[in-house]
């Protein structure tokens, strides 16, 4: 799993849980993956995604120093910034961990590197 | 300024013909083409097009799957003779344009006729006939610098093929279309596919009709062998999946080529992608349950192309907790497979629909199948949503008297709590579903929960027989478990 999708999964669909969101991450295993930087397309990313999570992710991934707590102005601008960025977000691959729910503490495993977000039908 | 329109001949191939003028009409509007139809009969294997520029022409060639060549029109003619003078005419008024690729170092000229057969000789004498243009340089028929193209096109009809050509046209070849991506892209050669992945073909007609490009965003929630995220991909899409089945997205279940026997280490939607050099497009797939909200409301794709499982080969069902008849006393640390139920394409769709609603960017597009019968066929069975306008509507039969077409919806409307409400969330409408009618084709209609019961029925009583005589019941179940195990090690 990247830590771009990370940013955009909810735990929304548990019985009860209102907002659902960020997950808490783990990570037991990670793989890095090369690929070409896009500025465009984390352009186009950027206005989305929540900087909390983003975080909450470079500090997971131990590349907390190359993220500030707090999202800057004009990103775009900061071509550094956004290799970082583009590093944390599409170049850090999870291949073991897990993501648990902030409100009820379900844990959702990911294997493979693909997570499993399936509930038991109890819990919808 | 007035612009000078060029006229071309697009050359299609004749398969999935009811997809050729929405496909044409997603490219132009892709990159934004101008253009006027100079032909009307659009099921013609080709159609006489004028564009402002060869650079528009060689724009909308680049993405086409329909189109196997793009030529550059000299003459157009209903009948011999006419036909011969409007090529003199044309290379007299053009003798300046035309001069540099009469005198290219090598040429051909192909003869091409549909619904008729040319012996050799005739085509030699065919090209003979043109012996007026004035061409300088040597015949290359492996490599020339330039190719000519003359057709003479005999109807559609083979039973009433006419004596002479309704049709003579000759052009220079500008570009190829896209169908070597067919090839390419072909699933006998690709590494993991499935029961139901889609062909190499309409799978890169969908990411047309969603008109993806580079670094747009795209979703597929029923991706199972990732089969549309390869073309989707291929045209530069960034691409995201999930679907419900675990044992697939792992590549784990049961290989669907009958040479194979096991599924190799190395399977997975990723590897296809690498192997088609667009492993940089993949992002992810996740096991996930399309029925309950997964993603954060900031994200918005910008398009979502989708084959949802029609309940024939590939299984509609949702997470859903259920009466379960038989007693089951579980542990906690007892594997669990998530029960699930029956999910109806009526409701899939809304899900869908709304789904896309709200997760599209504006003037983002879904692209989905939707099987059905083809005497239930009216516009009213099609699904519908107050934030989507349907632009595109193209059917491919399938067996029997199904069929399915492919819906292309544009999102116009900006989805909010307060423009939600005004759609009719629940609608009455409850058709007939698709597998229900399928199964039950003479009309004995018998729901699926009561066949369920039934089968569940008779193999008890199965069960009871087989121990009156003394045999040993086979436990079906923990065979399957330990199956599934073995795939896994």
């Amino acid at each position: 799993m990247k830590l771009s999708t990370y940013n955009f999964l909810t735990s929304m669909a548990i019985k009860g849980v209102k907002v659902g969101y960020p997950l808490k991450l783990r990570i037991t295993k990670k793989d890095l993956v090369e690929s070409e930087f896009n500025p465009t397309f984390i352009e186009r990313l950027l206005p989305k995604l929540d900087w909390s999570a983003v975080h909450a992710a470079a500090q997971q991934a131990e590349l907390a120093d190359d993220i500030p707590a707090e999202q800057p102005e004009n990103i775009a601008e900061n071509e550094l910034l956004m290799q970082k960025l583009h590093h944390l977000l599409f170049e850090i691959d999870v291949l073991e961990g897990e993501m648990e729910c902030p409100e009820t503490g379900r844990v959702f495993p990911i294997t493979d590197g693909i997570p499993n977000m399936l509930l038991n039908e109890d819990e919808v | 300024m007035t612009k000078l329109w060029k006229k071309y001949i697009l050359w299609f191939a004749q398969e999935h013909v009811d997809f050729r003028v929405a496909e044409f009409e997603s490219i132009v509007n892709l990159f934004g083409l101008k253009f006027r139809h100079l032909s009307q009969q659009l099921l013609n294997p080709f159609w006489l097009v004028e564009f402002p520029s060869d650079e528009q022409a060689l724009q909308y060639a680049s993405r086409s799957i329909a189109l196997r060549s793009i030529m550059e029109l000299y003459a157009h003619g209903h009948k011999m003779p006419e036909f011969h003078e409007q090529l003199k005419t044309h290379v007299q008024t053009n003798g300046q344009q035309l001069e540099a690729f009469f005198k290219a170092e090598t040429f051909k000229v192909t003869v091409e006729t549909y619904n008729k057969h040319f012996s050799q000789k005739e085509k030699v004498a065919k090209i003979e006939s043109m012996d007026y243009l004035p061409i300088e340089g040597d015949v290359n028929l492996k490599n020339p610098t330039v190719e000519w193209w003359y057709l003479e096109f005999y109807g559609l009809d083979p039973t009433a093929v006419p004596a002479t050509a309704d049709d003579i046209i000759f052009g220079r070849v500008l570009a190829q279309g896209q169908r070597h991506l067919i090839k390419e892209l072909s699933l006998k050669t690709r590494k993991f596919i499935g029961n139901t992945s889609m062909d190499a073909q309409l799978s890169l007609l969908m990411a047309n009709q969603a008109k993806v490009c580079d670094g747009d965003l795209v979703f597929d929630p029923f991706v199972g062998t990732g089969s549309l995220l390869v073309s989707a991909a291929k045209f530069g899409g960034y691409v995201l999946g999930s679907d419900i089945d675990f044992m697939m997205l792992h590549a784990r279940c049961r290989p669907s080529r009958i040479s194979q026997k096991v599924r190799d280490k190395d399977e997975s939607i990723r590897a296809n992608l690498k192997q088609y050099g667009c492993e940089q497009r993949y992002m992810d797939v996740l096991v996930a349950d399309f029925s309950n909200p997964l993603w954060h409301n900031r994200i918005s794709f910008d398009s979502i192309i989708t084959d949802p499982p029609y309940g024939i080969r590939e299984a509609t069902e949702k997470v859903e907790s259920k009466h379960n008849p038989k007693d089951v006393t579980r542990t906690a640390d007892m594997v669990h497979y998530p029960s699930t139920s029956h999910y109806a394409l009526p409701h899939l769709y809304r899900d869908l629909l709304d789904f896309a609603a709200k997760y599209l960017r504006l003037g983002g597009r879904l692209v989905c199948w939707f099987p059905f019968h083809r005497e239930d066929y009216n516009e009213a069975i099609l699904p519908q949503h107050t934030h989507l306008r349907l632009v595109a509507n193209s059917e491919q039969i399938l067996a029997g008297n199904t069929a399915r077409r492919l819906l292309t919806y544009e999102k116009y409307l900006e989805y909010s709590e307060e423009t939600a409400q005004q759609s009719p969330s629940e609608d009455a409408v409850e058709t007939t579903d698709f597998r229900e009618r399928y199964f039950n084709t003479n009309g004995a209609l018998e729901t699926r929960t009561v066949r369920r019961m039934r089968k569940a029925e008779q193999r008890e009583q199965g069960r009871r027989e087989m121990e009156l005589r003394g045999k040993q019941p086979v436990d079906v179940r923990a065979q399957k478990c330990d199956l599934n195990k073995a795939r896994f090690d």
